[in-house]
């Protein structure tokens, strides 16, 4: 069975030495199969889970406080609780639709260790009473939707998964469900209405949260495939060994993805909390530096969707509670790094294309918003632009995100930072995103702007002073 | 041959079975039939709303919002060249304008034989490895000019079949509940307690 995919591990995954919570098994060339999953400590946690009660698991997860990877930083224990008492049954959708631009850690986790994955979504709906899991994949990873359906078919052979799971009574289903390629759909609700077979398109809000109301409108936790992949090693380990590592806002480790303009980009696990933006990219265990010792110009801290730093932002630590008030987010773990060769318009053009591409339609100032901005941005880049253009640019923004934009402070501009989150007008974040880029670049490096710029010379048009004489 | 074989019906119904609701199935569904006929046929898409039990109209709907679902032919191999960030940076640009050049036909295009045709496609979640591109969503990571050439040729001359199977196949392994094993998909309504393990004792 397991034949068709003994190929290569995907490439960029850098391990170091330091702590592992969820790439442990990523060395072993076969970290895939339930043969190595159980040789190295697979299912024990879901053992251990099973030995205590269903609400003691949910006090340690809560305890441990650990924060949804997928975006919003939301902590898991926390909003398993959110769920109404006495409505069922409740559902597991974990969240596999990775496509945040430069985000690159959900693949490896369900590729390269999907049991790892597996055994969090048992754990997780055997202390949040959820009836069913479904485990949703982006459509365009194959490989990955095969590695997770034959750890599946394991799985259920062998018992951990389905009825009475290792003889208890606790029984759950967990169904494979795949996209079809679709951005929005990373969104919870937007990935609900595609798992009801539906136009992944958010929906409106309240409730903010699916736990109240979700799939077939019952209550449904939605969780990203990297908090759940933390699950077993918490309960072998116990909450305290996990806030033992990182700080206590932002415990235990993160996988980051660097790529761009560096010399070694890569995928690491590192410590929450401490590690910072200049250890990732000029330290020699991870990127080792900027490309061709360039200078650095700007990088994305969190995913597309995230406002720039520049290298004034260099030190701040991987903590949510200061990246925030500096004015960007950390978003999914994804850096992207600009050295001082890049053309500052154009990278800016590539997320807001990106972003008015992916628009659902649904909120008219994405949907318009998010394409007027690309179509003016293409006209600038092109060198056809005017300044009425980058006048327009901040007014169409102003629209999808009324009021100041968060942005970075910057010592040579002497700009003061204006912090996240950003106020909107649509319903989910993909509208804002489409600006957030742009406005930093605009905001951070205005006269690469400003000389790709047509200048016009306005004629002076007078009234002619006397009318003819003759009309006929 | 539009709509779904007997052996597809037959996987569809299991497919369906999974679910609490049979149109949760559609997508996968949709999946199915375009991986029998390489793309997804208005005759296809008026079988699964008889399968599923809703309008072809809706089927319609949902497939035409995804960005995987083709209604017409495409070439025998997709190849998707990621065009966002990360691999814009890293010369995707470059890359297109050679695979343009090598194909003969421009982003969007298929070739006159019908085996290839050429993307632009959104970031693919392999960033770090940039420029990558997709043949029939199976990755390719730091993609040089040559290495580009060279897959076309190895593509062409059935080099690459095994690992890389024509367009609209995604993943080929299924999964399979086995009947003795499963808990089964029991519709929301008809579920009225709490689940057993929720009263307050441990379940081993």
């Amino acid at each position: 069975m397991t034949t068709a995919i003994r190929y290569p591990h995907a490439a960029g995954f850098v391990a170091g030495d330091r702590p592992k919570i969820v790439t442990s098994r990523f060395e072993h060339a076969d970290s895939f199969t339930l043969e190595r999953f159980l040789a190295t400590g697979g299912y024990a946690g879901l053992r251990k889970a099973l030995g205590r009660a269903a609400t003691d698991v949910h006090e340690e997860v809560k305890s441990a406080t650990v924060l949804g990877r997928g975006g919003a930083g939301f902590p898991a224990g926390t909003k398993w609780g959110l769920t109404p008492q006495q409505v069922f049954p409740k559902y597991l959708v974990v969240n596999g639709d990775e496509s945040e631009p430069g985000t690159y850690k959900d693949r490896l986790l369900m590729e390269r260790d999907p049991h790892q994955l597996i055994e969090g979504c048992l754990i997780a709906c055997y202390a949040a009473g959820l009836s069913q899991c479904f485990l949703y994949i982006r459509g365009e990873m194959a490989l990955a939707q095969e590695r997770v359906a034959v750890a599946l078919n394991e799985a259920y052979a062998a018992g951990y998964v389905g009825k009475n799971i290792l003889g208890s009574k606790f029984s759950v289903d967990i169904v494979l469900h795949w996209g079809a390629g679709a951005y929005v759909v990373g969104e919870e609700t937007a990935l609900i209405e595609s798992l009801e077979g539906n136009r992944g398109m958010p929906r409106l809000k309240p409730p903010f949260f699916p736990a109240a109301n979700g799939l077939y409108g019952q209550p449904t936790i939605v969780n990203n495939v990297e908090t759940l992949a933390n699950l077993p090693w918490l309960m072998v380990n116990g909450a305290e060994a996990f806030t033992a590592i990182g700080t206590k806002t932002s415990p235990g480790t993160r996988m980051v993805a660097v790529s761009g303009h560096v010399k070694n980009p890569g995928v690491f696990e590192i410590i929450n909390g401490t590690t910072t933006f200049r250890d990732l990219l000029y330290g020699a265990e991870f990127c080792g530096g900027i490309r061709n010792d360039n200078e650095l110009k700007a990088f994305v801290p969190g995913g597309g969707s995230a406002p720039w730093f520049t290298a004034d932002q260099l030190d701040l630590p991987f903590e949510a509670s200061q990246v925030g008030p500096a004015g960007s987010m950390l978003g999914s773990g994804a850096i992207m790094v600009m050295d001082s060769t890049t053309d500052i318009p154009a990278a800016a053009l590539t997320l807001t294309h990106f972003y008015a591409h992916e628009s659902c339609g649904k909120c008219t100032p994405c949907r318009e918003g998010g394409t007027w901005l690309e179509r003016i941005l293409t006209r600038i880049v092109d060198g056809t632009g005017t300044e009425a253009d980058l006048q327009q640019i901040l007014e169409v923004g102003a629209m999808i995100c009324p009021g100041d934009f968060p942005h970075a402070s910057n010592e040579k501009l002497g700009l003061a930072a204006v912090p996240f989150p950003y106020k909107m007008t649509t319903i989910c974040f993909v509208g804002p995103s489409a600006f957030a880029p742009l406005h930093s670049a605009i905001t951070l490096f205005r006269s690469e702007f400003e000389s790709r710029l047509v200048k016009r010379i306005s004629i002076p048009v007078t009234a002619v002073s006397t009318p003819p004489t003759v009309w006929a | 041959m539009s709509k779904l074989n007997e052996a597809n019906i037959k996987t569809a119904l299991e497919i369906i079975s999974h679910y609490p609701r049979p149109k949760s199935a559609l997508i996968p569904l949709l999946h199915l039939a375009q991986e029998q006929n390489g793309y997804v046929t208005n005759e296809a898409m008026v079988h699964l709303g008889e399968l599923v039990g809703v309008t072809s109209a809706e089927v319609y709907g949902t497939a035409t919002f995804y960005e995987m679902f083709r209604f017409e032919p495409v070439g025998k191999y997709l190849v998707n060249i990621c065009g966002t960030m990360s691999c814009a940076l890293m010369g995707a640009g470059d890359l297109m304008h050679h695979a343009e050049h090598k194909l003969g036909v421009k982003a969007g295009g298929t070739t006159a034989d019908g085996m290839f045709t050429l993307a632009h496609a959104e970031c693919q979640a392999a960033c770090t490895e940039a420029p990558t591109l997709q043949v029939n969503y199976r990755f390719r990571y730091k993609v040089t000019n040559s290495d580009f050439d060279t897959m076309i040729d190895d593509l062409k001359s059935g080099k690459l079949a095994d690992e890389i199977p024509g367009h609209g196949v995604v993943a080929r392994i299924r999964q399979r509940i086995p009947a003795d094993r499963g808990v089964g998909a029991i519709a929301p309504e008809l579920v009225t307690e709490n689940p057993v393990w929720m009263d307050g004792k441990a379940a081993l």
